[in-house]
């Protein structure tokens, strides 16, 4: 049994065409265990197409990811996900005509339920599994709040509020890695300070591992330790908050300016 | 009306109630648009049909040729389940003429239009089905088993999944879950209650040809499940009874002569299921809630 | 080997016919990502208009077959109108729940106005040509050429036009055309009143060289489908191709096996491809996949 790595996700020379276009470009990466690990760049710069790469929604044209040492390029977005990667998307995707409570059960992996015939007859082990995934939900929601919502339908949240059954969903099979795309976008100031705090609280209580994509600069640089920049599916800079801020390269790609 | 023909509609009530519920589990809880129902149900009664006169006991027939849906239904979902939803749609429509010309075209064993007459009585354990009234058990009893699985399906963690890929099935998989093995296993399951149905009209009516098993079924079924709400078993039950109810009331009305009643019936059936989905979306009686305490 | 030849030549009439179908639902895929299960219909009602115009209306046939096409670009922009664009935002089940509607209600409709006997233009006083070993009647030659003409229009438009160009600027995606300023329902209108009567010179043809039924909607959804699906969906000209194919493996196929399969042949190539290269010839691979993001 060899230690675990420092490097929990590393991401070796990502290309992706969409015909003639070149999406991503040799992009290499790699995210500390236990760190929050931001992803910016302008519009269209592809860092949503480097997510749905490395969680197997696009099939790479070249490079390699590899995930706690094991090579995972090429699989299924379900494999990959089951090896402890959970993420959201960049509109939120929260299953509209079921409830909150049900949203959240889904996002718990090996659910002996979710075996057609054992479903079924439900069976003992199925009913005390099922137990300990709603106890779990309930504490999960009543971090963030939305524990009066459980039997809500999710279309009938607010977008605010669905975002956070989307973030929880992920939470709910214990991942190792959460990718988060766009977490802030859409909601308002107050909220966007109760995510980053819930996040903050998940690394430091419970080691988990970020990898963000944002278009707000000042939360990226309030949240992360390392920031990767993507300008035209090439990464031109990687550092921390600060070298990224002094980063000429940055500033020009950008157009913007860092808040301190 | 005289009795016989209340209990001859409840039996087509039990028939048609086992195959709304199963296309409900298929459509209306998975999202998955099969247009094949009435094809895998024609598999199962010429199965059935072929197996009993051939002198196979009638529960074997039964467990076989609802195997038989299933075979099909799995051949039919490994290309398309992994795909977009249209492939599954048009695939499955293209079954049904696939069936059609098979049961029509294969005169050797189907003896084509003709028909297969002379299909035995369901036994059960030395106990003839041979009347109405005796058939109409069976049928409730299949109904029940079927209803009371279907209900288990839908509220099971299983069911949990089936909704989830109807709502996002992308979302489903970035939740470790492999959405093509719970597409598969919804099909399957859908299309052996279809096969069932399918054995027991054989041996009610006793005489199967080609035309029981059009695509206008399937599409009878759709206004039905779409009605009762999708994903709702007790709605596409209630729908059911009472489209039986009209389906048959309408040929009492009197029609002009040049008036085809299969014409007016599909017409007005077309404009109600365009009507329903646009403004009723979630059916009469909408899906039920599951509420954890 | 000229009866081989002679069903060669065949499968290309046939092929130009299914074409003229299947571009129009490769073009509508395109513009709304998914599958108008009224086409085939539609055609078939645009085959019935250029009947009645003919043989009711006396009027000749170059002018009822542009007035079928005309009449069917209404219809189709309408149906449109009336059971899809209500339903744009709403879960992709929905619209295909009611284009499946569509197509009964026009099935539906020509039956109950035409009867459902099978009806035939009679075009007397057309005798056929004798090429080499090869006959081919005046309709037949018709379909070659008008199939051709309308093909190299349709590229001129979708090309060199500034409509072709939106049209494709809505296939990449509707939202970002919105954004750009282009009025996407109207183009939406546009696809379809072009795929429409593209839809009622393939029926109307079809109904020239063969004859019509109020029921040959279906064959034709399937047999477009099966060429789109070949040629890559959304790919029109991959559809073209993948209906010269189909025309021609289906007519020399009754070569190898009995003409009352030769429906089924279609079907046959359209399950195999699936299974082989479900992105068709041309298609791009992510397409076709289930995890479009």
């Amino acid at each position: 049994m060899k230690a675990p790595d420092a490097t929990l996700l590393k991401v070796e020379g990502l290309t992706k065409d969409f015909g003639g276009l070149r999406a991503v470009d040799r992009c290499s990466f790699e995210v500390p265990r236990g760190s929050i690990f931001g992803l910016i760049g302008p519009n269209g710069s592809g860092k949503t197409t480097v997510f749905n790469l490395v969680t197997g929604f696009l099939e790479p044209t070249e490079g390699r990811v590899f995930f706690n040492g094991h090579d995972i390029t090429g699989l299924r977005p379900h494999q990959i996900a089951r090896y402890g990667i959970a993420r959201t998307f960049q509109l939120v995707r929260t299953f509209n005509r079921i409830t909150v409570m049900e949203n959240l059960l889904l996002g718990v992996h090996h659910q002996p339920g979710e075996n057609l015939l054992w479903g079924v007859l439900r069976t003992p082990h199925v009913h005390r599994q099922e137990r300990r995934a709603i106890d779990r939900a309930r504490e999960l929601l009543a971090i963030v709040g939305l524990e009066h919502a459980a039997n809500e339908y999710c279309g009938n949240l607010s977008y605010a509020e669905q975002k956070m059954v989307e973030l929880t969903r992920a939470l709910m099979s214990d991942p190792q890695l959460v990718m988060l795309d766009e977490p802030t976008s859409g909601i308002n100031p107050t909220l966007v300070n109760r995510i980053l705090d819930y996040i903050r609280h998940l690394r430091e209580e419970q080691g988990k591992t970020f990898l963000v994509v944002e278009h707000d600069m000042r939360v990226i640089m309030n949240l992360c330790d390392r920031i990767a920049v993507l300008d035209y599916g090439q990464k031109i800079a990687e550092g921390t908050p600060a070298e990224i801020c002094a980063n000429a390269a940055v500033i020009d790609a950008y157009l913007g300016t860092c808040a301190s | 009306m005289e009795l016989a023909l209340i209990v001859h509609l409840l039996v087509v009530f039990t028939i048609y109630g086992i195959l709304a519920i199963s296309l409900n589990l298929v459509v209306g809880a998975t999202g998955l648009f099969n247009l094949g129902h009435a094809a895998f149900y024609g598999i199962g009664a010429y199965t059935s049909a072929l197996l009993v006169k051939a002198g196979v006991p009638w529960l074997l027939a039964v467990l076989t040729s609802m195997a038989t849906a299933s075979c099909v239904a799995f051949i039919i979902g490994i290309p398309t389940l992994r795909l977009v939803g249209d492939y599954l749609a048009v695939v499955t429509m293209g079954l049904g003429e696939i069936t059609r010309a098979v049961f029509k075209n294969w005169i050797s064993l189907t003896r084509g239009p003709m028909g297969l007459p002379g299909i035995p009585h369901a036994s059960v354990l030395g106990i003839e089905f041979d009347t109405a009234e005796k058939f109409l058990i069976l049928g409730v009893v299949c109904l029940v088993i079927v209803f009371v699985v279907a209900e288990r399906v839908l509220y099971s963690p299983f069911g949990r999944v089936l909704k989830g890929i109807r709502e996002d099935e992308a979302a489903v998989q970035a939740l470790g879950k492999n959405t093509y093995r719970y597409k598969m296993g919804v099909l399957i399951l859908g299309s052996a209650m279809a096969g069932l149905a399918g054995s027991l009209f054989a041996h009610y009516i006793t005489f199967i040809d080609p035309s029981s098993f059009v695509m206008w079924l399937t599409f009878f079924l759709f206004l039905i499940i779409v009605l009762g709400g999708l994903g709702n078993n007790l709605g596409a039950v209630v729908v059911t009874v009472v489209f039986v109810a009209l389906r048959e009331g309408l040929r009492f009305v009197g029609l002009p002569l040049w008036l085809n009643p299969a014409a007016l019936q599909q017409l007005i059936f077309g404009i109600l299921l365009i009507i329903a989905t646009i403004f009723v979306p979630r059916g009469l009686i909408p899906e039920r809630k599951v509420v954890y305490e | 080997m000229e009866i081989f030849v002679q069903l060669l030549v065949n499968g290309v009439i046939a092929g130009g016919t299914y074409a003229l179908a299947a571009v129009g639902y490769s073009m509508v895929y395109g513009a709304l990502k998914f599958i108008n299960f009224a086409h085939g219909s539609i055609a078939m009602v645009g085959a019935y208009i250029a009947f009645v115009l003919v043989t009711m209306g006396n009027v000749p046939l170059v002018p009822a077959f542009l007035g079928s096409m005309l009449l069917t670009a209404m219809l189709g922009v309408m149906v449109e109108r009336v059971a899809y664009r209500p339903l744009r935002r709403a879960p992709k089940l929905a619209s295909l729940t009611t284009a499946i509607a569509v197509s009964f209600v026009l099935d539906a409709a020509v039956m109950i106005i035409m009867g459902a006997d099978i009806r035939t233009f009679s075009l007397t006083g057309l005798r056929s040509y004798q090429i080499g070993p090869i006959y081919i009647t005046p309709v037949q030659g018709a379909i070659i050429l008008t199939s051709l003409a309308f093909m190299v229009g349709l590229y001129w438009l979708l090309t060199r036009t500034k409509l072709g160009k939106a049209i494709r600027a809505v296939a990449d995606g509707i939202s970002l055309a919105e954004v750009s300023g282009i009025d996407t329902n109207l183009i939406i209108s546009a696809v379809f009143a072009i795929g429409s009567a593209l839809a009622a010179a393939s029926g109307a043809l079809i109904g020239m060289d063969t004859n019509l039924q109020p029921t040959m909607g279906f064959i034709i959804t399937v047999k477009a489908f099966a060429a789109v699906v070949l040629g890559g969906l959304g790919n029109v000209w991959g559809a073209v191709v993948g209906a010269f194919l189909i025309g021609i493996v289906e007519n020399t196929g009754v070569w190898f096996i009995p003409p009352v399969w030769k429906d089924s042949i279609a079907y046959g190539i359209l399950i195999l491809a699936l299974f082989l290269r479900p992105s068709g010839i041309f298609g791009k691979k992510e397409e076709a996949q289930v995890t479009v993001l």
